[in-house]
């Protein structure tokens, strides 16, 4: 068979597989999210943890939690790293550096899992499963949680309740991550992913040198890794380390777990807000540029532009043999676009253009799937705006999903849009600006720019892959880094939760002939250019110093 | 009665709370669950697929390894290793001194940096005069490191590729050893998941075995 078409098959059946799951994964999503019930385990939970799993709260209360939440994980990874040299498992390795641990500690918390250290040579098993992994669980179910606040405020009317974040928050983890982890975590097993709690074994390798093979719990991060689009690797080489991706089968199957929640989550917005259309014609858009970053980027690593990689005949430099140019960049364009970030193959030495497709689909803000919750609330918001420039188009007022698109709402909107690219611009200029921070920077030229604005893109758009070249384990680089990634997951919740209680409160307004339908083509192409026009082309001007100088010369 | 701590207080506490009973359930039960049943029903690749030669471990079988002549000073850090003919060899890599699981990577290179470029064109005339072949014939992952650096495959223009050294080198019938490397070859998975492939560990286990 030949490579395109091999690429080809290789799409198609992920394509037929998130098509067979979104229904069913969709509704169980929702359902978990309105069921009136308790599970007797919950119930437990709610006990301990001095919640009425029956009460809800106000958007402003809820958004506390939140925050409340995610302040003591920071601390508690914070301390937990610092502290990993005496408790067990620790492997010998000494405590976490302050700026390093900052840096982890926000990282994993934001569900971006960026990661300035090496797992290999820096974490304990015991670190790696009970702090790391943990938040691999929480951050996602946290994103799916701000999710069901926002699309509460859709649905209900005359109301300020939104939800209970702590039965939000249990009811994801314990309903659907944890045991769709323990049946696939098995299944990674059993394709070759290690699972034990060694140490390295040192052995004397086929021709009499030396090798030692690291153990650990990986198979059972691995699988949270993708399905909760955290992306933070055991061992420093991530998805394209044997032990993380042992063949091309768990290759396709990790690609469909970071990608499966967030493009099931249309459907569970749809069955919510009692309008499935609704659900299809967010989800076309998230498949729209889905396919486009995938066919751009596998065409562009075919072409293997670039001196060094013509050179060579192939852009075959950081990618691993068994996945192939069509499965590394299938790999490289899904996991920028649902903020995952895991890699199985060195982004930094993606073509010029093919890195480019890469950091462009985070700017477009991890939306298209996006990750697990955070990229439906991030499209929603767009569809706001996309429904409010619509309205100004033909002079109405904007409505959605029978709520009118006030100021209040455009503003909180707009922030929402703002708060990234600002975030992102502003840290990678002032990087820029300080000569001693441009020499973490490994490549010369616009590749070297690109280095910058790569690690600024991932980490406020809580993405968490690197061009690797990047030195970033100054106290300089983890601190900025660190601050920026708070900023670009907490930030844009705030102004998720404002519009969710702003919606929830208002009179529901009646459909008549001049309310724009948001569930036709004509409203798939319009917020499809929303997203290109009002997100992407913020960031032209940075791209045009980058990858596009870089790829166009 | 009224609760006598700030609510905000009781918030973070809240929070820890939840932290803590998803710590147990998420960080402890469900890795050590998972621990137990891989031990149990598939210890092989839970443990790291070792591979054996004789009752020794000679490495795992998912992990690439050098297959380098011994250092004429091991004691001397700056002494470049030296490809063993008798072995087929596997692509570069960036992980530590090569092939160093401890220090797993890529070599981190833009497409036009110069670094690589003079690095693939090294690798071309080095690979070109150790097989014996024009230095067009050298395939693209015989030029570059993989993303882990413990790739163990290489395609199968650079096993053929190989044939003719290592035959020479171990006094083995070329077409033998050709055998051998069609033998080792893994096609697509499917029919079209991956690339076709040749296990370079599992060669030159085959190749020790015929001695």
């Amino acid at each position: 068979m030949n490579p395109t078409l091999a690429g080809f098959l290789q799409a198609l059946a992920l394509v037929a597989a998130l098509a067979l799951s979104h229904r069913p994964l969709g509704d169980y999503l929702a359902h978990t999210l309105t069921s009136a019930k308790h599970l007797r385990v919950e119930r437990g939970v709610y006990r301990l943890i001095g919640v009425n799993g029956d009460s809800e709260q106000t958007w402003s209360s809820y958004l506390r939690s939140v925050l409340a939440f995610s302040a003591v994980s920071v601390l508690f990874l914070y301390a937990f790293l610092r502290l990993q040299n005496h408790l067990w498992l620790s492997l010998g390795f000494p405590a976490v550096k302050p700026a390093t641990a900052w840096n982890t500690a926000a990282s994993f918390v934001t569900n971006t899992n960026w990661q300035s250290y090496s797992g290999e040579s820096a974490m304990g098993h015991l670190v790696q499963m009970a702090g790391l992994a943990v938040q691999n669980f929480l951050s996602a179910a946290v994103g799916i949680a701000v999710l069901a606040a926002l699309i509460r405020g859709f649905r209900r009317n005359l109301t300020d309740r939104v939800g209970n974040f702590w039965v939000d928050l249990v009811r994801v983890t314990w309903r659907v991550l944890l045991p769709a982890s323990v049946v696939l975590a098995i299944v990674f097993v059993a394709a070759g992913m290690v699972e034990n709690l060694h140490a390295a074994a040192q052995v004397t390798t086929l021709s009499g040198g030396g090798q030692s093979i690291p153990g650990g719990p990986v198979a059972s991060q691995e699988v949270i890794k993708e399905l909760g689009t955290n992306g933070g690797g055991f061992y420093n080489a991530n998805s394209a380390h044997p032990f993380e991706n042992p063949n091309p089968l768990t290759n396709w199957l990790e690609v469909y777990l970071l990608l499966v929640i967030s493009f099931s989550l249309p459907r569970t917005f749809g069955t919510m807000v009692g309008d499935h259309r609704q659900g299809y014609a967010i989800v076309a858009v998230m498949a729209l540029f889905w396919v486009a970053s995938a066919a751009l980027l596998t065409y562009f690593e075919w072409q293997h532009s670039g001196t060094a990689l013509q050179a060579a005949g192939a852009a075959t430099e950081g990618k691993e043999v068994r996945f192939g140019i069509a499965g590394s960049a299938l790999f490289a364009s899904s996991t920028t676009l649902t903020s995952t970030g895991a890699v199985n193959a060195a982004h930094d030495s993606l073509t010029p253009l093919g890195g480019g497709v890469a950091v462009f689909d985070m700017m477009l803000g991890e939306i298209a799937p996006g990750g697990t919750g955070s990229g439906l609330y991030g499209m929603l918001v767009l569809a706001v705006v996309a429904v409010f420039v619509a309205g100004l188009m033909v002079g109405r007022t904007p409505e959605y999903l029978g709520k009118k698109l006030g100021g209040r709402e455009i503003k909180f909107a707009s922030l929402y849009i703002l708060t990234t690219p600002a975030v992102v611009l502003i840290g990678t200029g002032v990087a820029m600006t300080f000569r001693s921070e441009r020499a973490a920077i490994l490549n010369s030229g616009p590749h070297g720019f690109s280095e910058v604005l790569y690690a600024f893109t991932s980490c406020a758009n809580n993405n968490g892959s690197a061009f690797a070249g990047l030195t970033v384990t100054s106290t300089w680089w983890n601190t900025a880094l660190g601050l920026v990634m708070l900023f670009g997951r907490l930030l844009p919740m705030v102004f998720v939760l404002a519009l969710a209680g702003s919606l929830a409160q208002q009179h529901p307004v009646p459909v008549t002939a001049g309310t724009l339908p948001t569930h036709r083509p004509l409203f798939v192409g319009m917020l499809s250019g929303v997203v290109l026009i009002v997100v992407g082309l913020t960031y032209f001007p940075a791209l045009a110093l980058g990858p596009l100088a870089e790829g166009l010369h | 009665m009224a609760n006598p701590l700030p609510v905000l207080v009781r918030l973070h506490l809240t929070g820890l709370r939840v932290l803590l009973v998803f710590t147990v359930v998420c960080g402890l039960a469900y890795p050590l669950l998972i621990t137990g049943i891989a031990q149990l029903a598939f210890s092989h690749q839970a443990n790291g697929s070792q591979l054996k030669q004789g009752g020794r471990v000679v490495g795992s079988d998912l992990l690439g390894q050098s297959f380098d002549l011994p250092k004429k000073n091991p004691a001397d850090p700056n002494e470049q290793a030296q490809p063993d003919p008798r072995w087929f060899q596997p692509r570069p890599s960036a992980a530590g001194a090569g092939y160093d699981p401890t220090a797993s990577g890529a070599s981190n290179l833009g497409p036009n940096s110069a670094d690589l470029l003079k690095a693939v064109q090294a690798r071309r005339a080095a690979v070109a005069a150790f097989d014996g072949v024009a230095p067009g014939r050298v395939p693209p992952d015989a030029l570059t490191a993989s993303g882990s650096g413990l790739d163990r495959d290489i395609s199968p223009a650079y096993a053929e590729e190989q044939v003719d050294r290592v035959a020479k080198a171990r006094g083995l019938d070329p077409d033998r050893v050709r055998q051998l490397v069609a033998d080792h070859r893994t096609g697509r998975t499917l029919g079209f998941l991956g690339d076709p492939r040749v296990d370079v560990l599992a060669l030159n286990l085959a190749l020790a075995r015929q001695g």
